[in-house]
């Protein structure tokens, strides 16, 4: 929704949130329910309100759970029977430095004030433990933001008696944390607090009159921040960026002005603008998001201006080039198609208000940031949080050259009479196994972002696939694949529960960017292998249609199941006999 | 601005911020009069009548307000 996409008017979104909601929830869009706790140190109502919309409007429906006033601490320390019953999907710890309860004294010796900053911080530790064993779901906190007022001035800072310096090393203690576990993240107030003006955010007046923490007008800025951690955690983030040229990753028209006279570098202001712009979307590549480009030029100049020796971002760093003169939205509906990715997943930057209105109104579902100015672009783009990094997976950090491995095999299958040939040329290899520590991220990652190849659309909390692996009563398998082009990583995940003689397969799921390469069939084999080895002579397989996995729907019966059940909601129940002279599926993987 | 069109424009912040649009406020309305007009909503109707009129209340302002008279006297000593 227009009105809830960054940057917004918060004032508006205050007014009218009763509007807003109405509007959002008559959309009636898919959305992922999810429950969450908020237990505050200070006052939540406007809070929640907020982060509802935000969530709402980022695909996700959410049922609040919220403590008690300030009562964070108790609620979470001590035997709660409405938390538990709730079972909360994630739980938000609403905490500002009002909830810091001492500060070091003037007089403290060193001792005395580590000691002090270890109680404070060890009060917290207790409470992110206590959660995690008790209800084994991702934890966010804030961190602290500066103190209103510096009684030592600038010394505040660097003083051991100051508070600034105080908060400084607690908030390094809660990054501590945060670096050993793995289902707890930081919400970085203290950013948003300078962002949006510290004197304006910690204005006293909402402090004393309401028990807020900061300022009424701040809530819709800080509800977003944190609703993109959410939304991430549950698998919403977008993955790619689809960029336009022209006045979008440099100044000037290639086509008429030519290569050589662009605006990019450091020769002039708007070169450096257009530099800085250039090396930020270079460092999103790092990250793992998927760079294309879509502009309206002949495709010799674009590589032309790319190619510019000033130019940070070089043809390589893309993974699908559309310059052409076909409609924006045309080509954006190609880039989905040939990344296999949703519209969804797509983030489009154009300068020109007018091809955004085309994408906007002719592809729904991407997101189509209105990034104002030039020197502007970098801002917008970076608070809109579109790719809230929750973690840093090697996946992450490989996927462009995945991609790009993935364009070159379709390139190579053209050249093949025979499909299996191909395959076969492929020289694919497999690892299917029990899960693994070390995988256990990338495995509850991939099952909160599959939606297509996904039988049941399950998500799972890393937590979770944890407790499964860990469990006797599943069958767990992940899959992974190589092939002589590269590395696609974990791209499969099966989990089955066990009852007497049959498995009930709770979660079947697949990355696109291994369709039709038959690892199905390879994991299929695997899985009948383990249910040998347990003594298992049925599966049941179901599937759940979605609005998005249509593709998996026949899925049961091309492995060889027979329907068993159907509702008149379409989903499905399937079973499959495991005989005596089972013969393996794959014949191009090796395993 | 006339206390009639403050109490105009404060009819239009009132439906808004409680999404009725038969909401009507006089010289005597308090929160007893509406239905959702509970403390909490109370924060943001403070907060959206401040941004209409661009004026800023004091804790002693806020603490005080009896009804909405009161309110459109202390907005109409502001603009």
């Amino acid at each position: 929704m227009k009105e809830l996409e960054y940057p917004f008017d918060s004032e508006y979104i205050l007014k009218k949130s009763k509007k807003l909601k109405r509007e959002l929830l008559e959309k009636g869009i898919p959305r992922l329910k999810k429950k969450i706790a908020v237990l505050g140190g200070s006052t939540t109502h406007d809070i929640v309100r907020m982060l509802e919309l935000f969530l709402l409007d980022q695909g996700i429906e959410p049922e609040f759970y919220e403590s008690e006033y300030g009562q964070y601490f108790q609620e979470a320390m001590f035997a709660n029977a409405e938390l538990s019953s709730f079972a909360p999907d994630i739980i938000f710890l609403h905490t500002s430095n009002r909830n810091i309860t001492a500060y070091p004294q003037v007089g403290d010796s060193r001792e005395q004030i580590e000691a002090l900053l270890d109680s404070q911080y060890e009060h917290f530790a207790a409470v992110w433990d206590k959660l995690g064993e008790t209800y084994h779901c991702p934890i966010i906190q804030n961190n602290f933001e500066y103190p209103f007022y510096r009684l030592l001035g600038n010394k505040d800072a660097s003083d051991i008696h100051g508070r600034i310096r105080f908060i400084t090393k607690i908030n390094e203690r809660f990054y501590n944390y945060a670096e050993s576990h793995e289902n707890f993240y930081i919400n970085d107030i203290n950013y948003m607090a300078a962002a949006y003006g510290l004197d304006k955010w910690s204005d006293p007046f909402y402090w004393h009159m309401y028990k807020y923490c900061m300022c009424m007008q701040a809530i819709p800025e800080f509800a977003f921040n944190l609703s993109n951690i959410i939304k991430a955690v549950f698998g919403k983030n977008k993955k790619a960026l689809v960029l336009d040229l022209d006045n979008t990753l440099w100044g000037g028209v290639v086509g008429d002005d030519g290569a050589e006279n662009l605006e990019i570098g450091q020769e002039t202001s708007l070169g450096q603008v257009y530099s800085e712009f250039q090396s930020y979307i270079k460092a999103q590549k790092e990250i793992g998001i998927m760079l294309n480009v879509n502009s309206k030029n002949e495709e010799v100049n674009a590589l032309a201006g790319l190619n510019h020796p000033e130019g940070i971002l070089k043809p390589e760093d893309f993974i699908l080039i559309k310059a052409n003169w076909e409609p924006k939205s045309i080509n954006i509906e190609a880039i989905a198609s040939e990344l296999n990715v949703l519209p969804d997943s797509l983030v489009f930057v154009d300068d020109n208000p007018a091809e955004r209105e085309i994408v906007r109104a002719h592809v729904p579902g991407v997101a189509v940031p209105d990034i104002r100015t030039p020197e502007q672009y970098i801002h917008v783009l970076d608070r809109s949080g579109f790719f809230e990094v929750t973690g840093l997976s090697e996946d992450d950090r490989k996927r462009n050259d995945m991609y790009k491995a993935n364009i070159l095999r379709e390139k190579q299958q053209a050249g093949f009479a025979d499909y299996a040939e191909y395959l076969r040329s492929l020289k694919m290899h497999a690892t299917i196994k029990p899960f693994e520590p070390m995988y256990m991220s990338r495995i509850a990652q991939l099952t909160n972002k599959s939606n297509q190849f996904n039988l049941t659309t399950k998500r799972y909390t890393q937590s979770e696939i944890e407790q499964t692996a860990k469990s006797p009563e599943y069958i767990d398998l992940y899959g992974k694949l190589e092939d002589k082009f590269g590395d696609n990583g974990i791209v499969s995940v099966v989990i089955g529960k066990k009852d007497a003689e049959v498995v009930h397969i709770d979660l079947w799921i697949m990355s696109c960017r291994v369709l039709k390469r038959d690892m199905e069939y390879a994991m299929m084999d695997c899985l009948v292998r383990e249910c040998r080895k347990e003594g298992l002579s049925r599966i049941r397989g179901y599937y759940y249609p979605t609005a998005k996995n249509q593709m998996v729907s026949n899925f049961y019966e091309l492995q060889g199941f027979h329907k068993i059940e159907e509702d008149t909601a379409g989903n499905t129940i399937w079973e499959y006999e495991i005989p005596d002279n089972y013969e393996n599926k794959n014949k191009v993987i090796d395993v | 601005m006339s206390r009639e069109e403050v109490f105009d424009t404060l009819n239009e912040v009132f439906r808004d911020v409680f999404d009725d649009e038969s909401i009507m406020v006089n010289e005597a309305t308090t929160s007893d009069d509406i239905e959702d007009w509970d403390s909490l909503e109370h924060i943001n109707l403070i907060a959206a009548v401040e941004q209409e009129f661009g004026v800023k209340f004091t804790m002693g302002q806020v603490v005080t307000m009896k009804n909405v008279g009161e309110m459109a006297d202390i907005i109409m000593s502001q603009i």
